[in-house]
Parts: C-alpha cells; structure tokens; sequence
C-alpha cells in the first residue's frame, strides 16, 4: 500500500526481508480478520435495517467502532509486515483514515441526497427523484441572489485589503506602544461573531437609540435604518464581516512588511524617492506573494460566511443580504427540505472548487507575471 | 514576531511641519482603529450593566451616564448577590460554556495530534499511496479548507443521527476537528521544515526509533508550533456556530448557539444578552492578550518566507 525510502538516505530502511515471515503471516491475518470484521457487521446492519433480518444493532454506531478498529488493524499491519516502512506510514495513516472517513464518505452521501426529494416533515421520506432539484435550482431566483450576493461580497475583500494594508503599515511605522496597538487591533478576530453582530448589529447599530445610529444621525444621516434596505443592509453585513477579519490579513501583511530587507528601502531612498513612490515601486510589489496569500485565503473564508447574517437578518429585507450558506441553513430549519438544500449545497461547492482552482491559477501568473 | 522597523516614509520628511503633521496622522490614525476595534467590546461590556432606560436613551459612560447595577449579571446568576442562590439560567449557561470548553478543547487537541504526525511524516519521509505522492496527500489535506461547512452539514445531519452522534459533544469534536486539521498541519509542516534533520539523524545512530526520536527529539522543539496551532485552532471551535446551530439541540449546545437563541417572548432583555455575550468573548479576549505572540506566529505560518 505505502512504500516510502527516507528523505537523508542516511541510514537505510530496514529491508522487508529481515522481517520473519511468521510476523508477516500474523500482520495479514490481523488485517483480513479486521476487513471481515467491518464487512461482515456492514452486511448485518444492512440487512437488519431493510428488514430482512432480526439481528442487528440500533443505529450505526457500531459500525463506526469497527472502522476504528479497522484502522488500528491496518496500522498493526503496515507495521508487522514493512517494520520501519510501517512505521513511518503510521505517521499518516490517522489523519488520512479520518479526513477520508470525515469528508468523502458525506460528501458522496451528499451527492445522492441532492438527487431526492427529501423533506423531513413530510411523512412520504426519502424518494430518488434524478435531476428534478437541479432545474429547481436553476429556477430558484433567491438562490441566484444569494451567488450575487456572495460575488459582492467577495469584492468587499479588496476594501479589506486595502484597509488592512494601511493598518500593517502603520504598525509598522516608527510607533510607541506598538504591542498595545497589536493587540487591540487583533481582538476582533478572537471574538464570537455571533456575539459581536448581536451586540453590534442589534444594539449598537439599533435605529431608535443605538449609539451608531445616533451618530450618523449628527453626521447627517436622516434615517439611519442600517437593516432595512438592500443595499445598506449588504454594506453593513460587508462590514461587521470586515470588522472581523481585517486583523487577520493585517497581520499576514504586517508580517511581510517586517520580512522586507531595508537595504532596498535604503537604496530607493537614497535614489531620492519619494515615499509614495518607495511604496508603489518597491514596497507593493515586494509585498505581491504575501497580499495575494492573505487576500485568496481571506476570500475562501468569505465564501464561508454565514453566521453574522443567520444571526442579524435572516437573509432579511427578503433576501437581499444572504448568503449562499444562509440561505441553504434557512432552507433546511424553514422548510426542513434535505434534498433541494442538499443540492444547492453541492452545486455551490462545485462552483467555489472551480473559483478558486481558477483564483489559484491567476494569482500564481500574476505574481509570476510582476516579480 | 521580532520588532523591528523599517521606517522610510517619517526619515523622508525633513521638514519639522512635515514631520509633525505625519506623527499626527499616525497616531490619529491608530487611535481611531483602536476605538473601532474596542467600541463594541466596550458597548458590550457596559451594556451588561446598564437598565432598560439607559441602553434605550442610549447612555454611554457608567457613573456618568447611568448607574451600573449588576442587572444583566443577575439574569445569569452570576452576580455577586445571586452567585450563592440557585439558578436555572447559570446551570443553564454552566453547561453550555462547559459544552463549549470541551468541544474546542476536544477538537484542538485531537486535531494537534493527528495534524503534527501527519505533518511531520509529509516533511519527512516519501510516501507512494497508489498513484498519490507528498504533494498530492498535502494538497488533498489542504484543499480541506476551501470545503464549506454547508456542504458536510446536511449529509452529516442525517449521517450523526444514524450512527446516534447528532447532538453529542463527540460528533461536535469530530466535525471541528476535521475544520481546523487542515490549518494545523500548514502551521506544523512549516514548523516541521524548520528543524534541522541532523537532530533525528543523531538520535537514530543513538539507538531511538523512529517514534522515539519524534517524541523526544523533534517534538520538544516543535512546541510553540504546538501551541500556536492549538490556539488557532481553539479560536475558530471556540466561535463556530453554523455546525453547532444545525447539529445540537439540546444536549451539546455550545455558546455562540446559546447567545444566537436569545430573543425572548418580550423583546430582547439587553442586559442579560450583553452579560451573555461577555461572557461568551472574555475566555478568548483573555487567552488572545496573554498568547497573542503564538497567535500570531499561526497566522503568519508558512506565509513569509
């Protein structure tokens, strides 16, 4: 299954042949005892539950024990029959068994469940119905907002960025109190969204008496409702979001601006630069690799983004702020709908697979293209 | 994070006008984004504090404004005055925060161990899995990453309930655990490449085996990784909400879920939200100040080189 030399090449990997071929015949035997394990209590839990046979477990669970075991079997074996190859093997094999177990399997289950028609409150269950949620899909005008919606705010990462830019910058400028200001200006990050966009969105921002209304009010704002119109409200999920995780690419950036060599800074300035064009010639581009870094991995969690606007609107005034994982969440607690949720989760996820493989694409020749 | 400065654009200026004008610039600068990124958490925390009148007239400054009263602390049980009373809403929030504590702790920690040996045997050793090589496995673990959690939630909804994991803490662990392992083995691969292979190299010709040189050798020196990744990781379980909304109900609840369930029959009691809401922050506003070197040493993993 694995076969791995050393990296050194400095001592050599125990050759397979050393080791005794009882031990070999023990580790096979482990291993098939445990594939017949797994088999065998996967064919009795099948039978049981389509009713073809009285013997069987509750639920599943047993099942998973016996991939556990599974699992620690195929590791005894990599051991006993490759000796030092094996062990090295069991290096990988948990986080490979687990993330194989944890995503593929759901996400094939997925695939089927977004070909059904499956509402949990309607009586009728489970029901193999081929494309049908797809044309729904296809037909569904919120879910296109929703992928507007996410389009928009993919672009707010730019203000983001730019923002966050400014930020590094400063704290990379000749400052006092520079850890004080680090942390303050990382705080956002470590704090619960949910927590902050309620206080913030729902009594910070309250359009009776919340201080930001009030405020915007003396600036000049007659009707600071900052929820109940389109795009007022996109802007101010836009920057609840950004209130978030600005910190988290000022501190990627801020992190390069420290790496830079001064030597070149140096001889920019003794060029007679200005510092607005040290900056656009020298500093910007030196920063190219490490903006783009921090802004496709901002943008992956953006493409997450749903518990700020579950919590504040809902998706509210009728839709206009959701998101496609907003969306999809109020669709399965709303209306209980697995299949059709099931499918427009699916199709977001090959689109963002298909984005972001792109995004990687572009920014790599980008990056190529100005260095 | 060294300190260092790089500081080109204030010896530009010669002039002490200029100069000046570009201090003040700075330092109104940073003040105005440090009262941005601290309003809200002071609104918050006063707010948990305040009475219905003075969070509806809008009052800002306690013993100014308003009178603090420890009204919102009360609702929790958490008051001074209730704390040795019995109360269903601190049972209550007890258990959610314990729920809370167990799960992000739970995930990070089993995310750690699994993450640093995968990480650890991708920087060192060569693996063949059928036609998967190194890169392909890291790729595979990485792309991780870019799976939103609304894809795995609904198949795992139906997939928990049958093998009876919906509502537990353990399915909670397991799904969050999956979430960060990909951020766990990018911080751990980096600080895997970081130290010398000499080190093992020396502890194999001294009679260690290869699981031996990696427990006293190699991972002594990758604990602030560790650490770093562990508290990464504890941030993003710590205020993950969308899993925890959809796969608990009553059970395994966590906090954010607890603080997202609040709007009462009569309206929202702002005190008790706002005592809530602290209490939900100041685990991480406090591991955050205290551990912000190792948070900032994950977040900038492998990013600069």
């Amino acid at each position: 299954m694995a076969e791995q030399t050393s990296t050194a090449n400095a001592w050599p990997a125990n050759p397979a042949d050393l080791i005794p071929a009882g031990r070999k015949r023990l580790g096979w035997g482990l291993l098939a005892a445990a594939t017949l394990g797994l088999l065998a209590i996967i064919v009795v839990q099948i039978l049981y539950k389509t009713e073809m046979s009285t013997v069987g477990f509750d639920t599943w669970r047993p099942v998973v024990y016996a991939y556990i075991l599974w699992g620690a079997a195929l590791g005894a074996w990599q051991v006993l029959t490759r000796g030092e190859d094996g062990q090295r093997a069991l290096f990988l094999l948990p986080a490979l068994l687990f993330t194989i177990a944890m995503v593929i399997f759901p996400t094939l289950f997925g695939f089927y469940i977004a070909l059904t028609d499956w509402n949990l409150s309607s009586f009728t269950g489970r029901r193999f119905n081929g494309l049908d949620n797809f044309w729904q899909m296809l037909a569904d005008p919120y879910y296109r907002n929703a992928l507007l919606n996410m389009v928009l705010y993919v672009l707010a990462v730019l203000v983001e960025y730019v923002i966050a830019f400014g930020l590094a910058l400063l704290l990379n400028a000749q400052i006092k109190a520079r850890k004080f200001f680090r942390v303050v200006f990382l705080l956002p990050l470590m704090l619960s969204p949910v927590a902050v966009s309620w206080m913030v969105g729902k009594s910070l921002m309250e359009y009776r008496f919340g201080p930001a209304a009030t405020l915007a009010r003396h600036l000049g704002w007659d009707n600071p409702a900052f929820f109940s119109d389109p795009i007022t409200a996109r802007i101010s999920i836009m920057m609840l979001d950004a209130w978030t995780f600005i910190p988290f690419m000022m501190i990627m950036l801020l992190a390069g601006l420290q790496a830079m060599s001064r030597e070149v800074l140096e001889a920019a300035r003794v060029d007679g630069a200005t510092a607005w064009q040290t900056f656009w010639q020298v500093t910007f581009p030196l920063m190219l690799p490490v903006s783009v870094t921090a802004v496709i991995l901002r943008i992956i969690f953006k493409l997450k983004l749903a518990d700020i606007i579950i919590t504040l609107t809902s998706g509210g005034p009728g839709g206009a702020t959701d998101s496609v994982s907003s969306f999809i969440y109020r669709e399965y607690r709303d209306r209980s709908n697995v299949g059709y949720g099931t499918m427009l989760a699916m199709a977001y996820l090959i689109i963002i697979v298909v984005f972001v493989t792109w995004l990687l694409k572009v920014a790599s020749r980008f990056v190529r293209n100005v260095n | 994070m060294s300190v260092q400065t790089t500081d080109y654009t204030v010896s530009e200026i010669r002039s002490p006008a200029a100069f000046i004008a570009s201090r003040v610039f700075i330092y109104g600068a940073l003040v105005f984004w440090a009262f941005v990124c601290l309003f809200p958490i002071y609104w918050t925390i006063t707010t948990s504090f305040k009475s219905a009148v003075d969070v509806t007239q809008g009052h800002l400054i306690p013993f100014v404004d308003f009178t603090p009263d420890w009204k919102g602390w009360r609702s929790l049980g958490l008051s001074p005055d209730s704390i040795s009373q019995t109360s269903t809403v601190r049972d209550e929030f007890l258990k959610r925060f314990m729920n809370s504590v167990i799960t992000s702790v739970g995930a990070s920690a089993l995310a750690i161990i699994i993450g640093s040996l995968a990480a650890y045997g991708l920087v060192r050793y060569r693996y063949k899995f059928a036609w998967f090589r190194n890169e392909d496995i890291s790729f595979f673990f990485l792309s991780q990453l870019i799976l939103p959690p609304v894809v795995l939630a609904l198949p795992f909804l139906v997939l928990y309930r049958e093998v009876a994991l919906l509502d537990t803490r353990i399915g909670l662990v397991l799904l969050y655990t999956l979430m960060v392992l990909p951020i766990v083995i990018w911080i751990m691969r980096d600080q895997f490449n970081s130290i010398p292979v000499e080190l093992e190299e020396a502890a194999l010709v001294d009679g260690l085996s290869i699981w031996g040189a990696f427990f006293r050798i190699v991972m002594p020196i990758a604990l602030p990784g560790m650490v770093a990744a562990f508290i990464l990781a504890m941030v993003l379980c710590w205020n993950e909400y969308f899993f925890a909304a959809l796969l608990t109900s009553t059970d395994a609840k966590t906090i954010p879920v607890m603080v997202a369930s609040q709007t009462g029959s009569q309206g929202i009691n702002w005190w008790s939200m706002a005592a809530l809401a602290t209490a939900a922050i100041a685990p991480l506003a406090i591991i955050g100040i205290a551990l912000e070197r190792y948070l900032i040493m994950g977040m900038t993993a492998g990013s600069v080189k």
